[in-house]
């Protein structure tokens, strides 16, 4: 779904028009948080967080609530090395608030989270969803997201309600 | 464009904050051409006819060493890939990071480079031929090596694969790099040769970026 790899059969639409058409436009609306942190030891929590924000075109202005939002603010100045490995995923859920997007993807986002930090994330979810965001998340532990649609990877049936949403994946499984 | 100054900007800074890696290359440098007199024996003339070749291939050894750091840090904890998933376009990062990985390697090696040219007295008109022939050769070697390190991304043991994917391309710029000085010194022109290095540089412009993107697409497929 982000464009990574090519689909082996069909093809990825967004609202009808296939995103190869125009990737850049699809990435501009992608935010991708992956199992990998992307967070260098040397730059502070603001800096990796900055850095990906004005990459997506956002600019400076969303980084402290972002922050605020994951608990950070008293960790924006301390360097990606001194995180621990809970806090430097916290940083990379940050950078979803940090630049608006339509589409959030998210790879097991609880994995190393705390009771807290899940609340943040549960929250952000539904603030996204409210604003007419869309989100995928992969995961192994039940996250609150009322009427999605759920896809059971053991056996690709959906066990959820059916939500419309205007991305389709056509394929033959 | 501001996308581009921001990459330049953190990749700089990255390399700022890691002034080891930085210092350590041009150290290389530097010791690796003082060895050459030890071994070949302290006779002014050898070693003044020498100093432009020894100079051009410890830089372009020392430009092969700091390859590695390229990409690689980049694609092990996954700012790669938020950088192709990024709406900037892919071989635009790249030309950043190579701007970057060139103002960090190869501008203090051309620092260093008369520090040498004086051990090895260097004719005094020959030194600006030699900053304007690597002036001109040492951005190729950045792009060169960009696709080097892309392709070996992924790749088990890719640092032993990188210099002999790009050793051989570096030699047309190591060529016309040390015609440019040889002529220099046999009172000719140094002009077509520096006119030559900067075409090199001028095609893989155009050439690498676009080809160290592919590469990097198919490594985080």
């Amino acid at each position: 779904m982000a464009g990574l790899l090519r689909p082996a059969n069909g093809a990825l639409t967004w609202d009808g028009a296939p995103i190869t058409d125009d990737p850049e436009a699809h990435r501009a609306r992608l935010r991708y948080v992956g199992h990998l942190n992307a967070i260098k030891p040397v730059l502070t929590t603001a800096e990796n967080v900055t850095f990906f924000a004005r990459l997506a075109g956002a600019g400076t202005a969303d980084v402290e609530r972002a922050l605020a939002g994951f608990a950070l603010t008293p960790l924006a100045s301390v360097a990606g090395r001194l995180l621990s490995s809970g806090q430097r995923h916290r940083v990379a859920l940050a950078r979803l608030l940090a630049a608006p997007g339509d589409l959030w993807l998210l790879d097991e986002p609880t994995v190393g989270l705390d009771t807290a930090s899940l609340a943040h994330l549960n929250e952000a979810i539904a603030a996204h969803r409210g604003t007419g965001g869309r989100v995928v998340v992969a995961t192994h532990t039940p996250i609150e997201m009322t009427g999605s649609r759920i896809l059971s990877l053991a056996d690709f049936t959906n066990v959820g309600p059916v939500a419309a949403g205007p991305i389709t994946g056509e394929s033959d499984w | 464009m501001t996308a581009f100054f921001d990459i330049v900007a953190r990749d700089l800074r990255l390399a700022l904050r890691q002034r080891g890696d930085a210092a350590m290359v041009v150290l290389f440098f530097v010791l690796t051409a003082l060895l050459f007199p030890f071994a070949i024996g302290p006779e002014p003339n050898l070693l003044t006819r020498l100093a432009a070749g020894i100079i051009w291939v410890t830089a372009l050894l020392a430009v092969l060493l700091s390859l590695e750091r390229l990409f690689l840090a980049d694609y092990e904890d996954g700012s790669l890939e938020l950088l192709v998933l990024s709406p900037v376009p892919l071989s635009l990062v790249v030309l950043a990071k190579v701007l970057a990985h060139w103002l960090s390697t190869g501008l203090p090696l051309i620092a260093a480079a008369p520090l040498i040219a004086l051990f090895y007295n260097m004719e005094g008109d020959a030194l600006p031929v030699l900053i304007a022939a690597m002036l001109l050769g040492t951005p190729s070697l950045s792009l060169i090596g960009a696709v080097g390190a892309a392709l070996t991304l992924g790749a088990r043991r890719g640092g032993v694969l990188v210099p002999l994917l790009v050793l051989p391309l570096y030699i047309p710029v190591l060529i016309f790099g040390i015609a440019a000085i040889d002529a220099d010194l046999a009172g000719l022109s140094a002009r077509p040769y520096l006119l030559f290095l900067g075409a090199i540089a001028l095609f893989m412009l155009v050439i690498a970026p676009l080809a160290a993107a592919a590469a990097l697409r198919q490594a985080l497929e």
